[in-house]
């Protein structure tokens, strides 16, 4: 943990001896999402709710996702850009370190720009919060939270996935975004929006609904609690994640391409 | 002690012709072409040597310098350096190596030098101590100095390579690999770069396993030379014993050159 | 012109040669296609009344937004030519008999054709195959789509015109990536690729018509849609015309004077 915050320090002072660009694609990457949320709510300006939700409930939706997205977007971003870590032979350097493989693929690359829209995605919940989406309680809170750190696990289970399939491909598939960019642009409104089939695959495919929709019902008073639960059971997700990065491991030891 | 008995390694390279007609195909059938890399190879070098390893472009070299660095699992055959099987205990065996690849750099780019040793430190977990007074020596045998306080990217290749090669020795590690250490380098550079390989020899009893096309460096250095082509050893001795076999009186380079065309590779 | 037919010709061909990396952005394009019919279908099925455009419109909007996404899509920026820009390495091009402005112009047209040319023919196939209301549905009228593909043409010099102002300017900034990324913003807000414009609020939906954004997408998707009727394309069109000759002007005078400053200081 310790050697993971001093990664952390390193790639934080590398970005900032670019400044300039660092604090651009900050306000870019910041932009972006504030584009996403913008478009509900003009949306919402002519239709006043969807599905029963209102606006500052579909802010707190996407401040979830957002941050979800962002924090395993920073600290997975090595996962993300694996394709360059095994192109350029960084993985063999890694290999000849004595410290687990994963580990130090999370190591090699991180995206402090990110937290600029980890910032956002705090502003957007405390507007959220201000306006009375959510009739507060403890237990409320604590599923919050869980929402969003099983979010950040769900993603990141994605991210590994893209990464294990760049053992074999050697290149970035560019379908896999489906699941990389597709939630952090459509978990503005709560899946079930999207109608059943796409409810049916976010719940037990690529489990984003569990920290998402149904934690939701249950913090807007339209579900039972142990709906607030289920983001717990997203991270069961990560169980085949890990399993396929040891067979990608396998395959390259033998390989070595 | 590196041992290597008996080792095999064949890539199997999917094969794919252009267009999408036959990318589309590639998805259903898929032809496999296979390229031995490593053929029955089988050698040993005691602790303490200076080994050079030489052969042309593609005769194995990077094969065997991954599967002794456990990067690479073979077919077949057994490897053990220091009784350990390098892609089995991999952990444990990295701990005990150092290895330098001339054509790559493992500081970090944009931080001072000094930092990435600390790093490295951290990762190889060394006793401050030690760190100490490894960095200290080296610090004074490759002349670092200011060098430490600069971003890697300002720094010459020369410059580089030599806190490269410290970067490779700040755990102590008892075997170090050198994969054309100097290449590219200017001949002042070059100089000092070997002098370093023999005194880091000498002071600490590093087995050094050398590739390198530069036939300089291994007249400088090594007592032993195995030469393999094809995946094969082909001679195991000294570089005296390579001119005697191409004859007349050549400079190793010219030897080398002639025993490449007498086996054909 | 013949140098640049041939030019427009080679970045045609070798555009085409990245058949994988299409075939894989297409796989996306349907998805997201997909992704937004069924969020509009939601608001569409809870408050028919209030929807701004059909729902057929709105499905053929979407689809053929996705199939010209390349085409009009601001972040397709010529990475050489900001790169050139930056390190004065354009200087050389002036060794070449060859207009840099027109260049640069033959050479955005040509690759957001060849980028597009593959994306699109998939995406519109089967998107015209899906049931009523969700699929891609042709005008009525011969005449719409006359002048769908007459102001499609308008848009792609308009974005080009565009993109040619940004590497313009970049002789006078220290780093574009903040114009960059600023116009990127904008063109996704009042371009109408977050939401279509009909579906923005009063008042901003008036401006965004009004800036060159609204002249990109904008007008040939929504005139293939019939949103704006046929009776007010010499209008809208009249505007992207504006458009053009007004960032070409600006475009092309700002080019002239860096170039002259980029020699001065020696490049």
């Amino acid at each position: 943990m310790r050697l993971y915050l001093k990664f952390l320090s390193i790639h934080f002072r590398s970005a900032m001896t670019y400044r300039a660009s660092f604090f651009l694609s900050c306000l870019g990457q910041v932009l972006i999402t504030t584009n996403v949320f913008l478009s509900v709510v003009f949306l919402m300006e002519r239709f006043d709710s969807i599905g029963g939700y209102t606006l500052p409930q579909l802010s707190l939706c996407y401040a979830v996702i957002l941050a979800g997205t962002s924090l395993a977007e920073c600290f997975a971003r090595g996962l993300d850009a694996f394709g360059r870590i095994l192109s350029q032979a960084q993985f063999d350097r890694l290999m000849l370190r004595p410290r687990p493989l994963l580990f130090q693929v999370l190591c090699q690359d991180m995206k402090p720009a990110m937290f600029a829209r980890v910032l956002q995605a705090a502003v957007m919940l405390m507007w959220a919060i201000g306006s009375g989406a959510v009739a507060w309680t403890p237990q409320k809170a604590l599923v919050l939270t869980l929402m969003i750190l099983c979010g950040a696990g769900v993603f990141f289970g994605v991210f590994l996935i893209n990464a294990c399939v760049t053992f074999f491909t050697l290149e970035h598939i560019e379908a896999l975004n489906i699941f990389m960019d597709g939630p952090r642009e459509y978990g503005k409104y709560p899946f079930g929006i999207y109608g059943k089939p796409v409810l049916l695959i976010l719940t037990f495919l690529v489990p984003l609904a569990l920290v998402q929709h149904w934690p939701l019902q249950f913090l807007f008073g339209r579900g039972p609690g142990w709906y607030g639960l289920l983001p717990l059971a997203a991270l069961l997700f990560l169980i085949p994640c890990g399993l396929l990065w040891r067979v990608g491991v396998r395959h390259y030891r033998s390989t070595g391409s | 002690m590196i041992e290597m008995k008996g080792i095999s390694k064949t890539y199997r390279v999917r094969r794919r012709e252009a267009g999408l007609g036959n990318a589309f195909k590639s998805l259903f059938s898929r032809d496999y072409t296979e390229i031995p890399a490593l053929r029955d190879m089988t050698f040993t070098v005691p602790d303490g040597q200076i080994l050079g390893y030489i052969g042309p472009n593609g005769a194995g070299k990077s094969t065997t310098i991954k599967i002794l660095s456990g990067i690479l699992r073979p077919d077949s055959g057994v490897c053990r350096v220091d009784g350990l099987v390098p892609w089995e205990n991999r952990k444990e065996h990295v701990a005990r190596l150092g290895v330098v690849f001339g054509q790559r750099s493992q500081l970090w780019w944009d931080v001072p030098v000094r930092e990435s040793f600390d790093l490295l430190r951290d990762i190889y977990r060394v006793p401050e101590p030690t760190y100490r007074e490894n960095l200290d020596r080296l610090t004074a045998l490759l002349e670092l100095g200011d060098l430490l306080k600069t971003p890697a990217r300002m720094l010459s290749l020369g410059q580089r390579m030599r806190c490269e090669i410290a970067a490779a020795l700040l755990h102590g590690p008892k075997v170090l690999f050198l994969d054309e250490p100097t290449i590219g380098l200017d001949a002042v550079s070059k100089l000092k770069v070997r002098e370093f390989i023999l005194e880091q020899n000498r002071l600490c009893g590093t087995t050094v396993l050398l590739t390198t096309h530069d036939m300089q460096d291994i007249d400088a250095l090594c007592s032993r030379v195995l030469l393999i082509g094809k995946g094969q050893l082909l001679l195991d001795g000294d570089t005296a014993q390579i001119r005697a076999m191409a004859g007349e009186d050549l400079s190793t380079e010219e030897a080398v050159a002639d025993l490449y065309r007498r086996f054909g590779i | 012109m013949r140098q640049y037919w041939s030019f427009f010709k080679m970045r045609l061909m070798a555009g085409l040669q990245y058949r994988s990396a299409a075939l894989a952005g297409m796989s996306t394009q349907f998805v997201w296609g997909g992704m937004e019919i069924l969020l509009y279908r939601a608001f569409w099925l809870e408050h028919p009344e209030r929807f701004p455009m059909g729902m057929e419109a709105l499905s053929s909007y979407i689809w053929l937004q996705q199939a010209f996404l390349t085409l009009f899509a601001l972040w397709n920026w010529e990475h050489d030519i900001l790169e050139s820009v930056k390190t004065g390495a354009v200087s050389y091009e002036l060794l070449r008999p060859t207009d840099i402005y027109s260049m640069w112009m033959a050479r955005s047209v040509a690759n957001r054709l060849a980028r597009a040319a593959l994306r699109m023919v998939p995406v519109l196939v089967v998107s015209s195959l899906l049931p009523s209301p969700w699929g891609l549905r042709l005008p009525a009228s011969p005449a719409a789509f006359g002048v769908f593909l007459l102001s499609a043409v308008l848009m792609v010099l308009v974005v080009c015109a565009y993109s040619l102002l940004v590497y313009a300017l970049t002789f006078y900034l220290t780093d574009p990536n903040g114009l960059m990324v600023l116009s990127v913003a904008c063109a996704d807000l009042l371009g109408g690729a977050i939401v279509p414009l009909p579906f923005l609020p009063d008042g901003l939906r008036q401006f965004a018509q009004l800036t060159p954004f609204g002249s990109m997408q904008n007008v040939p998707l929504r005139l293939f849609t019939e949103d704006i009727p046929l009776s007010q394309a010499p209008a809208v069109m009249g505007l992207q015309v504006f458009w053009i000759v007004t960032l070409i002007t600006a475009g092309y005078l700002l080019t002239q004077k860096g170039l002259r400053r980029a020699v001065i200081l020696g490049g």
